[in-house]
């Protein structure tokens, strides 16, 4: 099982780079292991323990927390049905009833293909388009079951692959946030109590040529 | 009616262009303006300015965000500023919007802030699931950094500071401040106990803190160009300048409406042609939640309370995240209960025991209520864990926890157990059931249970 490869150690570094202390990068470290493999794998997790310094023991205490992360293999595309109080209202159990016949899977299972894991999720801030979903976190809204089964037709015949990237990337890479080295400010060292120069000066701050 | 033609202030641009996300739309829009005249000024005046509009906290607790900054103690640094964008209270639409749709006024804002609280860095997280806001920040930042705006020696000042993009995970209870603040260490996201972590004295890497939600953030560039007065002359009692409100479910025109706020209604957020146009099918309001899922309902009789903080919370519930969710005379309240209650006791962190077993509880004996394995002492049995969960039932509720998502669980089933006591009844009173729903498909209840109308359990 992999643990990071060439490019993503690079990326990792820079990453790590931005934090005051190297541990607050590992939610975003384990959402490139799980960009790099569709899901965190428990080598990528004693690699991302390396690179931060802590126990793996409290990489998985964290992985485990939080709902995206999947510690074991999904499909390609997952498709999350919200069932939040909004769809609630506007049918999204009959949608998420639906689904599972249709994808012959039941909540949280992968279809015989292996393309398509399903999971009903809370609310996506979708509130007023009930009922949502999303695919790979990119949303599809007030979802009837036509536009469901199309969807899935879809997203089986690879026809929506430039819009939703596979399970695991976030952001693709050129919209990945990079901090040039010659414009960055740095991180602010926790153990330096130094009030910044800015604080204390007067109301005709004249070296500011804005 | 209260419909005022009140400026939009934090949805403007992104109202009137398609590409309000680009710098270039920003900059040729009044962009980074506000940057540029808050570095004229002494960063306590801005301060200052900020508490005169007494501009409120938009994430829920509504508290002053002046205030709120003036608590970092002082000559303690480096002081971080940490974006809370992790919006997930059920029926919240509004921080997406802005995050995904004009970034750089949020950029600005954050920029603001830190210039006046004296952050040395800046984090800004965003929620897991929003990729396409990921995708939105993650360019903005990027032509921001490019144009000089954000990083080393901003507009050629000596004000220097990174803003780091952070990408949520997951967990609707890393929106509580302390939560998030572990979150953004790298750890589980569970609530810190308060005192002594109060973020603004001990936060991220226990410095002083300042977490500011996004909507807030959003409303600094145009305080900062039209100023405190400008801001002050909008809405009434305490809550001013404007807001965002999100109305879903059962209205013919769900959105996300900007609105003064303190002035405008909830009736014309429901009712008027220009926001939400009414009940679906005009059919009678039944409920509705004024703002977001911890909050209680409310009914037909509170339609005409304007949106303000203070009046709200004296009539008993609260206008928490904006999130004004519609229910018409069609709907089962004890489902919809179990709803709201099924997402506390999910997105229960587990650290204490009565929101973890009490919402827990609470969502299995609403489960076997509506499969129609209810008994009538249920009722009772409800109100006695929200008891538990909340003593006393009050509001605002009596906190057993560290944070307030456990006694969040309660307003709504004991609300709807005092207005619609007959819905619990009808399913707790039914013949008793001869199947169970499991996950949706249906299985006989054993028989012998079923020929003595006792329980299955």
């Amino acid at each position: 099982m992999p643990r990071l490869n060439p490019d993503n150690i690079e990326l990792a570094k820079e990453i790590l780079g931005r934090y005051p202390r190297p541990k607050s990068a590992l939610i975003p470290l384990l959402h490139l292991a799980q960009e790099q493999d569709g899901w965190v794998t428990d080598d990528a997790m004693e690699h991302l323990a390396e690179l931060v310094g802590c126990t793996p023991a409290e990489v998985l205490g964290t992985c485990s927390f939080y709902e995206m992360f999947k510690r074991e293999p999904v499909g390609p595309y997952l498709v999350n049905i919200c069932h939040g109080i909004s769809c609630h209202l506007l049918g999204a159990d009959e949608l998420l009833e639906h689904a599972e016949q249709s994808l012959g899977v039941k909540t949280g299972g992968t279809t015989a293909d292996g393309k398509i894991t399903l999971e009903e999720a809370e609310c996506q801030a979708a509130c007023t388009e009930a009922p949502c979903l999303q695919v790979n976190y990119r949303y599809r809204y007030k979802v009837a079951n036509e536009a469901f089964d199309q969807l899935i037709t879809d997203l089986r015949a690879g026809k929506l692959d430039d819009e939703i990237p596979p399970h695991g990337t976030l952001a693709r890479r050129a919209t990945r946030q990079h901090i040039p080295a010659d414009r960055a400010a740095g991180p602010a060292a926790v153990d330096v109590n130094v009030e910044p120069v800015w604080l204390s000066r007067n109301a005709d701050a004249s070296e500011a040529k804005g | 009616m209260t419909i005022t033609d009140a400026p939009k202030i934090v949805t403007g641009r992104l109202a009137a262009h398609d590409d309000a996300h680009t710098i270039a739309r920003y900059e040729a829009t009044d962009g980074y303006k506000g940057l540029r005249a808050a570095l004229q000024r002494a960063p306590q005046s801005i301060t200052d300015e900020v508490k005169a509009a007494s501009l409120l906290g938009r994430g829920g607790a509504g508290f002053p965000a002046g205030v709120k900054w003036g608590f970092c103690p002082p000559g303690v640094f480096p002081r971080y500023l940490v974006v809370n964008g992790d919006e997930s209270e059920p029926g919240t639409y509004k921080d997406r919007i802005l995050m995904e749709s004009d970034p750089h006024q949020l950029i600005e804002g954050i920029l603001i802030a830190c210039y006046a609280i004296g952050c040395s860095q800046a984090f800004l997280y965003c929620r897991g699931e929003m990729a396409l806001a990921h995708e939105r920040l993650g360019e903005a930042l990027n032509e921001a950094y490019a144009a000089g705006y954000v990083g080393k020696n901003i507009l050629g000042t000596d004000y220097s500071i990174d803003i780091v993009l952070h990408w949520g995970a997951g967990a609707y209870i890393v929106g509580e401040e302390t939560a998030l603040i572990e979150s953004l260490e790298g750890n589980r996201g569970m609530p810190r106990l308060k005192p002594p972590f109060f973020p603004a004295a001990k936060g991220v890497y226990l410095q002083p803190t300042v977490v500011n939600n996004v909507e807030t953030l959003a409303n600094l560039p145009w305080l900062m160009q039209h100023g405190a007065e400008a801001f002050h002359a909008l809405g009434a009692e305490n809550s001013r300048g404007t807001r965002m409100f999100a109305v879903s479910g059962h209205v013919k025109k769900p959105g996300v409406y900007e609105v003064e706020f303190g002035v405008t209604t909830f009736r014309d957020l429901l009712y008027a042609p220009i926001y939400s146009g009414g009940i679906r099918g005009d059919r009678a309001l039944k409920a509705f939640i004024p703002g977001g899922a911890s909050a209680p309902l409310f009914y037909e009789e509170h339609l005409d309370l304007p949106l303000e903080a203070g009046v709200v919370g004296k009539a008993g519930s609260m206008l928490g995240s904006g999130a004004i969710v519609v229910m018409d005379e069609t709907t089962d309240m004890v489902k919809a209960t179990r709803n709201l209650v099924r997402f506390f006791a999910r997105e229960s962190c587990g650290k204490c025991t009565p929101c973890r077993e009490g919402t827990t509880w609470l969502e299995r004996i609403l489960d076997r209520i509506i499969d129609g394995h209810g008994r009538p002492e249920d009722i009772d049995l409800l109100l006695d864990v929200c008891d538990n969960i909340s003593p006393g039932l009050l509001w605002p509720p009596k906190q057993t926890t560290i944070c307030p998502l456990g006694q969040s669980a309660t307003p709504s089933i004991v609300g709807t157990i005092k207005r619609f006591p007959e819905e619990y009844e009808r399913y707790v009173n039914a013949p008793f059931s001869t199947t169970v729903a499991i996950n949706g498909a249906a299985y006989l209840s054993p028989p012998v249970a079923a020929a003595t109308g006792g329980s299955a359990e």
